[in-house]
Order: structure tokens, then C-alpha cells, then sequence
């Protein structure tokens, strides 16, 4: 902004000295354009596969099955797929299950993480630095790696095809990260604040509480998002361990229902991945900075 | 209120780096103590012992007659401003003061009895409900002390509370520490770095260099009567003139052999004092002041010499002239209607009831 | 003195001094360090028993024999080296992670740069709309790009046969295939590279510009000698980091192919499944997956190098 007023301001007196500044607004109005022009290419091409699963789930079986149509645009648009996916089968379920499991994995993820993070980067004592970088390695460690001997593990715990070997399980993908961030975040907290807090007769829980947990909340909220959206979004896990439709998530559910043999119910999918796409789509669209915060945090903190 | 005594408190960090190295201090009930030095001196480790954030190496803390050591920092009955201020920056600034009595469960009126007295001392009685992040550097400042003094505590601990402010409002808020002092009448205790802070605010100050206490005393004794090389180059600005001299023995009354052989007679009264240093190699300390245009000429121990202004700062209310003996700098202190030319050779006047010899060796003023 | 206190170094403390402090004082450090410690058993639980102690047990699986009845020591590797559609595996996982990664890295810095020369206002809703892939879940985004591969639904092909173009088989050919698995996971990934540089790229402070700018320097210079250097911590740890996830994915390729046609898009993770679950040989699963490990503990150690230099840049 301040830029093109300067130019302006310059330009505006003796012309014949400054024709120089004219060709210097004109290059960059083209790289202006051609900034543009990059970018409305990437959001239609980002954007395309949301859109047309929109227009998918808004079209009736039979327009859906006419070839003769244009398949990115829908003709008589209809509510009928959310309908059924509302009323009947397991869908309801299998959002309810992915809610409970994510909500308490959220809960189980911040409760150990802050416990933990506090710990790391306040209190030094024997081994805490390698935790600290145990810490982060294990967030490398992808669940592909894993999710056989866990199967072996969760069978013979008697958890298997049972949703709560989910909340037992999805920590682990969340806390590294989590636990990462917050010390980050905690670090960044001055250490004065906590001999002031000291000296004024706080003693450890109520340092976290009183001090930490409200300094430090932009992370928490960050870190909150990230295991929220983790969860949600797991789908290696339920493939491996759950089975009955009773117990599954959405992530798998989707397609495990409605496909039955060669019939794929293509309105009612798409309908359901739109539902299933909206939490996180709404928590990144009303917390954006906090999103794009825990996204950045784990190269850059700690 | 109380007093505060250290006894032989040395704190040694790993490795073996010995910050503190063994110190005594005794300081009375109501009393404004403030330690100065350099940084790394040790200052800050000392003051942080007597909060308790840091541990004591060896040695003990007596706090109102009651050895602290083990006692953590909420227990020992202290205050403290620090130099960030350290304000909780998502409290108001009436719960940042009553933070520290909410958690010692005070009934609410007398917290909020206690807020208000404080803001009122402090004059922040309209900021009560800002954020920190409302308010302005000094403002902070007051609302840190405030935090202290809302405790009503046994002593105050400052740890450089002014070295985050603007020159201007240093000066103010030093002059608002002293008068809280007069009111309150706390013990105290305070960090500095800056010796005009120290000197101003002081009933005594605490110079402390590497670890040691170099001397304890009131401003006017420390300025006058330094004990060390170390206090005699600390304590006044400009910095006082050590000159490289040797005292000589003539006539029955010693004399200073200065570079350029510049020779000023010792002050008859102290040839007893220096007599053991006769014959041998000395550092001839006098302040820029003591070394000014020639004037009263007809009192007792003034000498005369002539040099050539190097650099010359004119201040205003005075003018600095800088020359060379020899390659040592020395500067002098005149009145600015004094005429001086850079290069051009004019007289000088030392008062040497003021002078001091300091032995090169030990370092001390004698 | 045995607990914590690794200053271990005996103070010579004059022992008129209270001789009971020593032993408070060691109290006092026990208290500390037990609370700390209290604090991160929940941790060390999660890491201990569900990663570390699983990794163990993988290992101690992947050699044994099918039914679990015997040690069989390597012979699992062994068996899965010699066998044509493993070796297919490690290609297939390679190409599509590196693939993948330079496709997205490339992209990410060009949307980072375009965004960043927005002027800021704008900025905001371009991001907002680019960050779109990243943020739904991509076992459901994928069904999606599932559907615009259908064989005879296919959006795409519709547009193809629009400008005169023959249809293609996306997921019925195994190089359209593996093209469309790396496609949609560039679809899935660039945005965060993009998020990642953008960040990197507003944190090179303008004066640098400015006096590259009156030095002389052109754009393209200004890109090369300051931007570039700037953001390498990140950019090398950004792709590092996106190595390993690529590498070891599961959701989209098994969604969209299900390493079909005829293997050829199998990687570590989804062959692992096949293999390990659906086929039930446990052994062999595990083995699949631990064949990723020294690919992925390498990369790790770089990552760890280069964040541990970057915060230690970030602080001094």
C-alpha cells in the first residue's frame, strides 16, 4: 500500500524527471498479474476435487448414472443423499464414534502433553534433554511402521474391533507432536514470570495453572487443533483394528458401507465425505492463525 | 521488617565457577542497601540468593534473625521487582498486585484494601483494570512495585528495575523509589549496575567486583574515601585520573614525579601516610573535578602545572578538557568562560587535598 | 549427593555451618526432580509401551514363521528380497516419495512466492482457499479424486474427450496409475510446503532486500543470494520431514488403488497390510514395514540435525 502511494507521490510533480518510477509500477503490475494468474490456476486446481464432490452429493443416483450430462455441473440439485445418509445405515454411528474417539483422544493428548511439556522445559533433571529429543523422534516414527505388532498387541489385549483400542492408540501419534510444540511455547515464556510467580507463593501445579496454561494458550489452542484434525483424519488405525460397523469410524466407514460389491453409491459417498470434511474444514475457517500456528510450530519451536 | 546478614555466602556453579566468593554483609532494619559493580561482579547471583532462586553454595542467609537457606522464596517473606518487570501478561494489572495474596488466601477485602493503598501510593489508581501490554514502560515499572509492596513484606529485592527505561524516566523513577522507600520504610535491597542509581538512592552501597565485596559505605565515603583502585575507577563521571607517578623524597616532604616531569609537592599532613611508599612507584588518582583552571590559588596544597588540551568537550555547564602526560590521558573539569585551545599549552590547578595514592600492587588506596 | 545433583563437585563448606543443610538441600533437589519426573510418566508410558516397546516387538516378529510357531532368523527378508513383486515395492515407494516431494517442494515454493508478493490484504483469502487440500482428511478427499478417476464416470475424461482427446484409464494402467497416486498426494501435500516457505519467507527481514536492492542485486539475484540461504534450514527440513510421511503413506494409495493394477502401485505401508493383515501373515508384514526403518532413521537424523541447528540459530 505504502508503496504505490510513494510512487504516486513522486510521480506526480515533475514528470520528464521520474518517467523512471512509471516503468518501475508497470513491471511490477505485470508481476502482479502473473502472480495472479499462477494462483487462480492452484486454487482451481486445489479446489476441483472439493467441488466436485459438492456437485456429486447434490445429484440424484439416476442424473448421476446419465453419461450425457455434464458431470461438473448438477442439473436438479436434491438433499436426498444427506437425507439418507442421516436416516438410515450406520452413519449417524459412525460419526458419533469418530466424535467420541477424537474428543477423548484431544483430552488424553493435552492432559499428558502440557503435564509433560512443563516438565521439560522448566524442570532440568537427569535425562530430560534426551527425552526431550525422544520426544521428537518419536513423532518421525510413522504408524505404518508399527500397526502390525500393535495388531498383535491389541488382539491379545482383547481390544480388537473395539473403539476405545482407537483412543488407546491415536495418542501416540498425537503427543510427540503436542508435547514438541508446548515446550516450545513454554520455553518462549520468560523465566522471571515463573520466579515472580515463585515469590509470590505459587507452588508448582499452580505455576502450570495459573501461569503457564493462560500464557501460553494461542499453543494450547494450536496444539489442540492439531490432535483434533489427527484424529479425525486417522485412517490407517480403524482399518487395521475395528471391523463391525458398530464400532467404526467415518474415515472408513464411508466406504466400507457404501460399497456393496460393485454398487458404488456415489451421491451418498461423496454427501458423507462432505460431512466428514466439515469439522475440520469449520475449525480452519473461524481459527485459521491457530491452524497455520501448529502447523509451522514444529520446525520452528522448541 | 527486618534485617538482612549474609555470612561468608559463596555460590559455585557446575564446573566449579565460583560467582560469589565467600561474602559479608550486614544490613540494618529500614535500611536502602544497594549493590553495585560490573556486570558479572556478582550482584545479581547475591541478590538472587537472599529471593531463594538460586541455592547457596555455602554459607548462610539470615533474613530478621531466621537463617533462609532451605526456606523456598514464598516462605522467606520477600518481594521482588525485576528487571522485565515480570507482570503476568494475561492479568489485569489489580490481579497481577493481588496475585500474591490471593494464593496466601487474604480475605478479598483486604486484598482489595491493600490494591488500592498501593495504586494510590503509586498513582496507578486508573490503570487497575488495563493489561500490562496496556500500559507504558514506566507505568509497568509501577505497577511491579506496587506488586511488592501490596505484600507488605520484610524486604524488597530490585534486580536493575531501570535499565529497561529511557534516560528521562529513569531519573523519575528513581526519584519515585526513594519517596516509596520514605513511606514504606521497607528494607531494601538493590541491584544496579549504574553507580549515579546507586549513589542517589543509597543509605549505603555495596561495591562488589568478581565475586568480592570490594567496600561497603555511604555515597560520600565511597566518593571520598575509596579503599580500593577498583571503587577510586567505579564511583564517579568522569572516571577519577590515575596517573603513573613516583614519590620522591626531598627536603623532608615527599613529592610526585609525574610523566612530563610535572612535580607536585605532597600535602604536608599526609607525608606520614605515604612515607612507607617513599622511593618507590605509585598511581596518582585525582577526580577531573579536583583538576580545574587555576583558582583559589591562596589556599593550602594547590599546585600549578601547564599541558596541552587534546580533545575539548564543551557540556554547557562545564568543559571537559582531555591532554596527555606521556600518553596517559587525564581529564580535567573547567569552567566554560575558561578559554582552551586544542594543541595550545595553558595552566592547570590539581587540588591535592583531594589526591590519592594507590599502590600499584594490591591495588589499594592508602 | 547420589541423586540429580550431577554437580557431584564437595563444595569445601566450613562445617560450623549448619550441618543438617546438606541433607535439606538434597531433599529439596529429590522433590524437584520426583515431581518432574511424575509429571512425564504419562509420556514416558505412551512412548515406552506404544512405540518403542511395539518397535521391539516388530523386530522379534518379522523372524518368525508364518503360523508364529518358529524362529526363523531373516529368512522373511531374505524370502521378501527375492521376490519380484517386493522388489517392485521399493521402486514403487521410492519413486512415489521422491516423486511426490519434488513435485510438492517445487510447487510450495512457487505458491509461497507468488502469495508473498500479494499485497497483504489479499493474502489472506489466497492462503485461506490454497491451504484447502491440507486441511480435509485425506482418506476422504481421496474418495473424491477416486471418483474423478471412475472408468466410465470420469469428470476428467469427460473434459479430455471435450478438446479431442482420448480417455484415459487412470487407475486401470499402471503408469497412469502411478501417476495419479503421486498426483493426488502432491494435490494433498503442496499446501503445507506452501504454508512452511511462506512462513520461512516472512521471516527474512526486508532490510536484507533493501540492501541487496541498493548493492545492485536483480530478482532473480535477490532470490538466489538472500532468499534461497535464508530458508534452507527450512526447506531441508520441510522436505526431510515430508520424505518420511510420503514414504511411509498408506491412506491415498490405498484408497485409490489399492496397489493395483497388479501391484504396481504396492508401497511399504499398504503392502505391509496386504500382506501382514489381509493375508494374515504377520511375520512377513512386520518385515515389510521394518524394510522401511533405515530409510526413515536416516532421514530422521537429519531432520534432528537440522531443527536442533535451527533453533540453536533462532536463539543466539
Amino acid at each position: 500500500m505504502s508503496v504505490t502511494a510513494a510512487a504516486e507521490a513522486t510521480a506526480a510533480p515533475a514528470a520528464p524527471l521520474y518517467r523512471k518510477v512509471g516503468s518501475i509500477r508497470r513491471e511490477r503490475r505485470w508481476a502482479l498479474i502473473g502472480a495472479y494468474v499462477a494462483l487462480a490456476v492452484f486454487v482451481v486446481f486445489f479446489l476441483t476435487p472439493p467441488f466436485h464432490m459438492l456437485m456429486t452429493s447434490l445429484k440424484s443416483s439416476a442424473e448421476i448414472a446419465d453419461l450425457s450430462n455434464n458431470p461438473w455441473i448438477v442439473q436438479s440439485p436434491t438433499l436426498e443423499n444427506y437425507w439418507a445418509l442421516l436416516n438410515h445405515g450406520s452413519y449417524p454411528r459412525h460419526f458419533l464414534n469418530s466424535v467420541i474417539v477424537t474428543l477423548s483422544t484431544v483430552a488424553i493428548t493435552m492432559v499428558i502433553s502440557l503435564l509433560a511439556a512443563f516438565a521439560l522445559a522448566r524442570m532440568r533433571f537427569w535425562g530430560s534433554a534426551t527425552l526431550a529429543t525422544g520426544v521428537f523422534l518419536t513423532y518421525l516414527v510413522p504408524e505404518t511402521l508399527l500397526f502390525i505388532p500393535l495388531f498383535q498387541t491389541i488382539g491379545s489385549l482383547g481390544l480388537y474391533n473395539n473403539l476405545w483400542a482407537m483412543v488407546l492408540l491415536y495418542p501416540t501419534i498425537t503427543v510427540p507432536f503436542c508435547t514438541w510444540i508446548m515446550i516450545g511455547y513454554f520455553s518462549s515464556i520468560p523465566k522471571e514470570l515463573d520466579e515472580a510467580a515463585l515469590i509470590d507463593g505459587a507452588n508448582h501445579f499452580q505455576m502450570l495453572w495459573k501461569i503457564f496454561i493462560p500464557v501460553a494458550l494461542p499453543g494450547i489452542l494450536a496444539a489442540t487443533i492439531f490432535a483434533f484434525t489427527v484424529s479425525w483424519a486417522q485412517f490407517l488405525y480403524p482399518m487395521v483394528f475395528l471391523v463391525s460397523s458398530e464400532q467404526m469410524v467415518l474415515t472408513v466407514g464411508i466406504v466400507s458401507d457404501l460399497i456393496r460389491g460393485d454398487t458404488f453409491q456415489w451421491g451418498m459417498i461423496m454427501a458423507g465425505a462432505i460431512m466428514a470434511a466439515l469439522p475440520p474444514l469449520l475449525i480452519y475457517a473461524f481459527l485459521m492463525d491457530y491452524y497455520i500456528a501448529g502447523l509451522t510450530a514444529g520446525a520452528t519451536k522448541g | 521488617m527486618a534485617q538482612v546478614s549474609l555470612r561468608r555466602v559463596v555460590k559455585e556453579y557446575e564446573g566449579g565457577v565460583q560467582a560469589v566468593k565467600g561474602i559479608d554483609l550486614e544490613i540494618a532494619d529500614e535500611e536502602f542497601v544497594v549493590l553495585v559493580g560490573p556486570s558479572g561482579c556478582g550482584k545479581s547471583t547475591t541478590l538472587r540468593m537472599i529471593a531463594g532462586l538460586e541455592e547457596i553454595s555455602s554459607g548462610e542467609i539470615a533474613i530478621g534473625g531466621m537463617v533462609v537457606n532451605d526456606i523456598p522464596p514464598r516462605d522467606r517473606d520477600i518481594a521482588m521487582v525485576f528487571q522485565n518487570y515480570a507482570l503476568y501478561p494475561h492479568m489485569t494489572v489489580y490481579e497481577n498486585m493481588a496475585f500474591g495474596l490471593t494464593l496466601r488466601r487474604f480475605p478479598k477485602d483486604e486484598i482489595r484494601r491493600r490494591v488500592e493503598n498501593a495504586a494510590r501510593i503509586l498513582d496507578i489508581g486508573e490503570l487497575l483494570d488495563r493489561k500490562p501490554k496496556a500500559l507504558s514502560g514506566g507505568q509497568r515499572q509501577r505497577v511491579a512495585m506496587g506488586r511488592a509492596i501490596v505484600r507488605d513484606p520484610k524486604v524488597f529485592l530490585f534486580d536493575e528495575p531501570l535499565s529497561n527505561l529511557d534516560a528521562k524516566l529513569r531519573v523519575q523513577m528513581r526519584v519515585e523509589i526513594k519517596k516509596v522507600h520514605q513511606t514504606v520504610r521497607t528494607t531494601t535491597v538493590y541491584v544496579t549496575h549504574d553507580q549515579v542509581e546507586a549513589m542517589t538512592l543509597a543509605d549505603r552501597v555495596v561495591v562488589m567486583n568478581q565475586g568480592i565485596i570490594e567496600q561497603v559505605g555511604t555515597p560520600q565515603e565511597l566518593y571520598h574515601r575509596p579503599a580500593t583502585r577498583f571503587v577510586a575507577g567505579f564511583i564517579g563521571s568522569p572516571a577519577m585520573n590515575m596517573i603513573p607517578a613516583r614519590l620522591e623524597n626531598g627536603a623532608g616532604a615527599l613529592r610526585l614525579r609525574l610523566p612530563g616531569d610535572i612535580v607536585l609537592p605532597v600535602p604536608a599532613e599526609r607525608t606520614q601516610r605515604y612515607a612507607p611508599l617513599a622511593g618507590g612507584e605509585v598511581l596518582f588518582g585525582i577526580r577531573p573535578e579536583h583538576l580545574t583552571e587555576p583558582k583559589n590559588l591562596d589556599r593550602p596544597n594547590i599546585a600549578t602545572f601547564e599541558a596541552a588540551p587534546e580533545v575539548i568537550e564543551p557540556l554547557g555547564m562545564e568543559t571537559l578538557v582531555i591532554f596527555s602526560l606521556q600518553g596517559n590521558e587525564v581529564t580535567a573539569r573547567l569552567d566554560p568562560a575558561v578559554p582552551a585551545e586544542r594543541g595550545r599549552k595553558m595552566p592547570f590547578a590539581a587540588d591535592l587535598n583531594q589526591m590519592h595514592l594507590i599502590e600499584p600492587r594490591t591495588g589499594r588506596v592508602l | 549427593m547420589a541423586d540429580g545433583n550431577v554437580l557431584a563437585a564437595p563444595a569445601p563448606a566450613p562445617a560450623a555451618v549448619a550441618p543438617a543443610r546438606p541433607g535439606a538441600l538434597r531433599r529439596l533437589a529429590r522433590r524437584r526432580s520426583t515431581l518432574a519426573f511424575v509429571l512425564t510418566v504419562p509420556l514416558l508410558t505412551v512412548i515406552g509401551g506404544l512405540v518403542v516397546w511395539p518397535f521391539f516387538y516388530a523386530i522379534y516378529l518379522s523372524m518368525l514363521n508364518k503360523r508364529m510357531t518358529r524362529f526363523v532368523g531373516l529368512d522373511n527378508f531374505a524370502f521378501l528380497l527375492s521376490r519380484e513383486t517386493f522388489q517392485l515395492v521399493i521402486m514403487q515407494s521410492v519413486i512415489f516419495a521422491v516423486g511426490a516431494v519434488v513435485a510438492k517442494a517445487l510447487i510450495g515454493f512457487i505458491l509461497a512466492h507468488v502469495l508473498h508478493a500479494l499485497p497483504a490484504k489479499g493474502q489472506r483469502k489466497w492462503r485461506g482457499m490454497l491451504l484447502v487440500p491440507w486441511v480435509i482428511p485425506p482418506a476422504i478427499s481421496t474418495l473424491a479424486w477416486w471418483w474423478l478417476f471412475d472408468p466410465s464416470y470420469s469428470a476428467i475424461n469427460w473434459m479430455l474427450m471435450g478438446i479431442g482427446a482420448p480417455p484415459v484409464a487412470w487407475l486401470g494402467e499402471p503408469g497412469w496409475a502411478r501417476f495419479a497416486v503421486i498426483l493426488v498426494n502432491v494435490w494433498y501435500g503442496a499446501p503445507f510446503f506452501m504454508i512452511m516457505y511462506l512462513a520461512a519467507l516472512k521471516s527474512v527481514p526486508d532490510q536484507l532486500y533493501e540492501a541487496a536492492a541498493i548493492d545492485g542485486a536483480t530478482g532473480w539475484q535477490k532470490l538466489r543470494y538472500v532468499t534461497v540461504p535464508m530458508m534452507k534450514n527450512i526447506i531441508a527440513i520441510t522436505v526431510l520431514f515430508s520424505l518420511i510421511v510420503t514414504f511411509a503413506n498408506f491412506d491415498i494409495v490405498r484408497i485409490l488403488t489399492n496397489g493395483g493394477p497388479q501391484d504396481r502401485t504396492h508401497i511399504f505401508g499398504t503392502y505391509a497390510f496386504q500382506v501382514g493383515i489381509q493375508s494374515g501373515d504377520i511375520p512377513l508384514g512386520a518385515a515389510v514395514s521394518l524394510f522401511m526403518f533405515p530409510v526413515l532413521a536416516l532421514l530422521a537424523v537429519f531432520v534432528l540435525r537440522d531443527v536442533t541447528r535451527r533453533s540453536r540459530e533462532m536463539a543466539g
